[in-house]
C-alpha cells in the first residue's frame, strides 16, 4: 500500500443559483473585473489515503464524492490530484 | 401514540419538539440517541430542526449516516410516519427519504421571522385538520432552506400532490416577494411519495401557543394524532 494525497474540488452545478458565487461576481465587476463572468463558490478537500495505486486511489475518491463528499442533487465534484505523500 | 425524538450533537429543537406531542397532544414522547438503533417503539418519528454535527460539510451530511438513521430510514420504508423539521428536513433529503436538496438561502442571511404557508394538500397524515388554501402563520429559522430539485424531479412531486406548504403573501398568493429563502415554486413542505415523511423548513413546534404568537401548527400535530389513532384502531 502507498500513501496517498487526494485533492478533491466541489462545486455548485451549474444553472443552480449559488448565491455566494453570484456576490463574488458582483464584487469582482465593482473592482473594476468586467472580464468576469460566471463564478462559482465551492469547497476543497485535502485527504491523505492508502491504496494499492494511483488509479485505485482516484477510484475511493469518486466512491467518497458520490457517498458523502458532493450532493448529487446540487453539485459537481472533480478529482482534481492524486498524488504520493 | 408514542413519539420518538432523534437527537442529534447540535440539535436544538428537540424540546419544543417533545413539548409539541407532551403537552400539546398529551400523549408519550421519548428521545432516542444518535448513536443508538433503538426508536423504543415509537409509532411516529420526529427529525427536530438545529445544527447536527454542525452543518459540517452540508447540513444533514454527517447525520444521516448516524446509527439511529438507519432505523429511522427502516422505519419510513415501512410506512412509519416521519416529520422532519428544518435541520431534520435537510438530514431526511441527504438519507434519501426526501426528493430535492436544501441550499444557502438566496440572500446568504440566516432568516428568523413568522411566514404564511399555505396548506397545499391535506391528503397526507399531517395535514388532514387543516382546509386546502389555509394561509396558516409559523415561524422560520434557518440559513439553508432554499429546496432545489431537478426539473425533472420538481415536475413529478407537483405533479403527485407532494408539495404541501407554499410560502405565501397575506392574501394567499405565492408571490415573488413572499419567497423568504429563494425555494423554488414557493416550496416550504414536501412529502414523500408514500406520504408518511413531511419535510417542512417551517417550525410547526415553535406555533402552538398564542402566547408565541401563532397557534398555527397546532392543527398538524392533532392531524397526526388522529391519523395514528386511527392505524391503531384498525
Amino acid at each position: 500500500m502507498t500513501r496517498y494525497r487526494l485533492s478533491v474540488h466541489i462545486v455548485p452545478r451549474r444553472g443552480i443559483l449559488d448565491p455566494q458565487g453570484k456576490a463574488v461576481s458582483d464584487a469582482l465587476h465593482s473592482l473594476g473585473f468586467a472580464q468576469v463572468g460566471d463564478v462559482r463558490v465551492g469547497r476543497f478537500l485535502v485527504l491523505d489515503t492508502e491504496a494499492a495505486s494511483a488509479e485505485a486511489a482516484r477510484e475511493s475518491a469518486r466512491v467518497m464524492c458520490e457517498k458523502l463528499l458532493a450532493n448529487p442533487v446540487t453539485e459537481d465534484y472533480e478529482i482534481a490530484a492524486v498524488e504520493q505523500a | 401514540m408514542k413519539a420518538g425524538i432523534v437527537r442529534f450533537p447540535g440539535s436544538n429543537c428537540d424540546e419544543d419538539a417533545f413539548n409539541a406531542v407532551a403537552e400539546t397532544l398529551g400523549q408519550e414522547a421519548v428521545y432516542c440517541w444518535h448513536k443508538d438503533h433503538d426508536l423504543q417503539g415509537a409509532d411516529l418519528v420526529i427529525l427536530p430542526g438545529g445544527f447536527s454535527y454542525g452543518d459540517y460539510l452540508r447540513p444533514g451530511a454527517i447525520a444521516r449516516f448516524s446509527p439511529i438513521m438507519q432505523e429511522v430510514v427502516a422505519f419510513a420504508r415501512r410506512g412509519g410516519p416521519v416529520l422532519a423539521i428544518c435541520n431534520g428536513f435537510q438530514i431526511a433529503c441527504e438519507a434519501g427519504l426526501l426528493p430535492g436538496a436544501l441550499l444557502r438561502n438566496s440572500n446568504l442571511r440566516f432568516i428568523s421571522a413568522p411566514v404564511q404557508l399555505r396548506v397545499e394538500s391535506i391528503a397526507t397524515p399531517f395535514t388532514s385538520r387543516y382546509h386546502i388554501g389555509e394561509v396558516i402563520t409559523v415561524p422560520i429559522a434557518h440559513g439553508d432552506g432554499r429546496f432545489t430539485a431537478d426539473p425533472d424531479v420538481l415536475a413529478r412531486i407537483e405533479g403527485a400532490g407532494q408539495v404541501v406548504f407554499r410560502y405565501v403573501n397575506a392574501s394567499g398568493d405565492a408571490a415573488l416577494s413572499a419567497n423568504p429563502n429563494g425555494s423554488l415554486r414557493n416550496i416550504a413542505g414536501i412529502v414523500s411519495a408514500g406520504g408518511n415523511v413531511l419535510g417542512m423548513m417551517p417550525h410547526p413546534e415553535r406555533a402552538l401557543d398564542p402566547l408565541l404568537g401563532s397557534i398555527g401548527g397546532v392543527a398538524l400535530f392533532t392531524s397526526l394524532l388522529d391519523a395514528l389513532m386511527t392505524r391503531a384502531g384498525s
